[in-house]
């Protein structure tokens, strides 16, 4: 971390001091956990980004063997997955280790999302952190629809064809570009292959280095917390944050303990309800890909929904569906404008009044209630009035943030970090 | 050392040169790969147009074809169901079927047919909106999603609904329909 100084790596044996004398890992690494100075008063907000680190490491270990029965093709996708759900010693474990896991993920970055914005963790100096893991979150987006193609089950076929075909909006370009994505005229063989390839390996190479850069701007500026205090403000006579405590051991096993409870929902939903009632998974996904057969509904998985939502609520003007794929893709773009809408001289909600309070909580409302729409069957016209309301309260609470963030009320902010003594 | 006697103008002069140059080259090293996801010699082929024998399609049903992997729908329209189509033109977008890009000329007229055949009805079975395949619901009862339905597609994505000819209530048109004139086959 800048600004505070580092004890020297000491090598606890001849072949550490041998190593490190030509590759200096060993003090690169206790620089970054028992040199990493993070602010004692982490609270349960604070369990999410190791909680991903998690699940990603999951995706990975499970991915590789998936991809060892797994043949992608648009004969053989279906016919793979289902031999290793019935046939392969622990293939149905590992695949739906997989699955609720692209779920989990979500979860968990959605509720690091929110830790982010409640206590203003993307304000200055940690705007590119923010950054970061917006383009974290959008990778993940895109490793998630190609990893739900794969399967070739009915919701892979046409939630594949009505996503690919947001970019047929795009004026004149749009028609080529769309069969440019598939490689066919509809999702097919070819299109099931360069998904493969993309999501086994090009976007995951992505995500790792993504993940390398978002933990190496947070350890260059220092962890935030629920106070919003800057840390290294208040230093002892070594230098030392005194409001910080060394993230390895202390925060290692904080996480650890919060890993341990994370697996248990997770295994509760491996063990019990591997499909979580269709949410996770979709019932119509066991169901081989039909190109000529649309399944009753089609929506994407949960963690889609409220995009997709305002897809759906938007009409068409001047004969082109391009202006919902905007607002959807718009409703993103917001998040990634935070760090400078935000306007507000205090970071933490705990220092804020009752119009960022007000806010926050009306995003809420509107991504649960517009994720509830759009996984919904959409035939109610009442739907459409409110999922249009939802999305511009969504797009107010960022288009007005300069101005309530700035007139807000504020209560002074300690110098200290509250929680312990 | 290194910087003694240093002819700045050629060094510039050389950076300017070796990007520009590796620039076109890194340009004309990814047309290989961007083509390289263009739909296949093979998956062309199979885009080419396909033949459907409609001699045994009784009044009022739907055929579904397939062409380039979409499916192709023919209806043969009973005279109560045209009847119908006037009517609705008051909630269509393009009740004349103007729209040039969805349709060939021929057909562009309410009943989006060949004049030799107004019952047939031939049209790629794709949802203009976002590429779903709408539903025929060829009754002319009340539905769950329409109360006063008179008969015509229905697609179960975006809620979009069509009447018999296709034409759109809430997204835009139907697509591009061929027919040819013996009338009992159908290219699309």
């Amino acid at each position: 971390m800048a600004g505070v100084p580092q004890t020297p790596y000491k090598p606890s044996n001849k072949v550490l001091a041998w190593v490190e004398d030509r590759l200096p890992i060993g003090s690169f690494l206790s620089s970054h956990t028992s040199g990493y100075y993070a602010p004692k008063n982490f609270n349960i907000w604070y369990y999410f980004g190791s909680l991903a680190l998690l699940v990603l490491v999951n995706q990975i270990l499970t991915g590789i063997f998936l991809t060892m029965n797994y043949k992608p093709g648009a004969a053989t996708a279906f016919d793979s997955v289902e031999f290793i759900m019935r046939d392969v010693d622990w293939g149905w474990l590992i695949r739906y280790m997989h699955e609720i896991g692209a779920s989990m993920f979500f979860i968990v970055v959605y509720l690091h999302m929110f830790r982010g914005l409640m206590y203003g963790s993307f304000k200055k100096p940690r705007e590119l952190v923010w950054i970061l893991g917006m383009l974290i979150y959008l990778t993940l987006m895109a490793e998630a629809f190609m990893g739900y193609v794969l399967p070739w089950g009915q919701m892979s076929f046409w939630g594949a064809k009505v996503i690919i075909s947001l970019f047929g909006t795009i004026p004149f370009i749009g028609d080529h570009l769309v069969q440019w994505i598939m490689g066919d005229y509809i999702p097919g063989d070819a299109t099931v292959n360069r998904f493969f390839a993309l999501h086994v390996i090009a976007l995951p190479l992505v995500l790792l280095l993504l993940v390398v850069l978002h933990l190496a701007a947070l350890h260059e500026v220092g962890s935030n917390n629920p106070d919003g205090v800057d840390i290294k403000a208040k230093k002892d006579a070594n230098g030392l944050p005194i409001d910080g405590i060394p993230f390895h051991p202390y925060y290692t096993v904080k996480d650890l303990f919060g890993a341990g409870f994370f697996l248990l929902i997770c295994a509760f939903f491996l063990f019990f309800e591997p499909t979580v009632g269709g949410i996770f998974l979709e019932h119509d996904n066991f169901i081989e890909a039909n190109r000529l057969v649309t399944p009753e509904h089609i929506k994407p998985v949960w963690y889609f929904t409220p995009y997709y939502a305002m897809l759906r609520v938007v009409p068409s003007y001047f004969g082109t569906a391009i202006w919902g794929v905007l607002v959807m893709f718009g409703a993103i773009v917001m998040l990634f404008l935070v760090p400078w809408l935000d306007k507000s001289p205090v970071k933490s909600i705990r220092y804020r009044g009752w119009m960022t309070r007000t806010a926050l909580a009306v995003l809420v409302v509107c991504f649960v209630w517009l994720a509830k729409i759009g996984s919904g069957p959409g035939t109610d016209p009442s739907e459409v009035i409110i999922g249009r309301l939802l999305t511009i309260l969504y797009y107010g609470v960022f288009v007005l943030m300069p101005i309530y963030s700035r007139i807000d009320a504020t209560k002074p902010v300690p110098d200290r970090v509250t929680t312990h003594d | 050392m290194a910087n003694e006697g240093v002819n700045h103008g050629r060094r510039r002069f050389l950076t300017a040169t070796t990007a520009v140059v590796g620039g076109v080259g890194a340009i004309t090293a990814a047309v290989p790969f961007l083509k390289y996801w263009e739909p296949s010699a093979k998956a062309k082929l199979a885009g080419a147009p396909v033949t459907q024998d409609i001699s045994k399609l009784e009044m009022g049903q739907m055929l579904i074809t397939e062409w380039r992997g979409s499916p192709i729908f023919i209806v043969r329209r009973t005279k109560e169901q045209l009847a119908v189509l006037p009517s609705l033109d008051a909630l269509l977008r393009d009740p004349k079927s103007e729209n040039t890009a969805q349709q060939p000329a021929f057909a562009q007229n309410e009943f989006r047919s060949h004049k030799e055949h107004r019952e047939l009805l031939v049209l790629v079975g794709v949802c203009t909106h976002l590429g779903c395949s709408p539903k025929y619901v060829g009754e002319l009862t009340p539905e769950p999603f329409d109360p006063n339905w008179k008969g015509g597609f229905f697609c179960p994505c975006h809620k979009s609904r069509y009447d018999r000819t296709c034409r759109s209530a809430t997204c835009g048109t139907g697509r591009k329909i061929r027919l040819s004139s013996s009338g009992r086959t159908v290219r699309a």
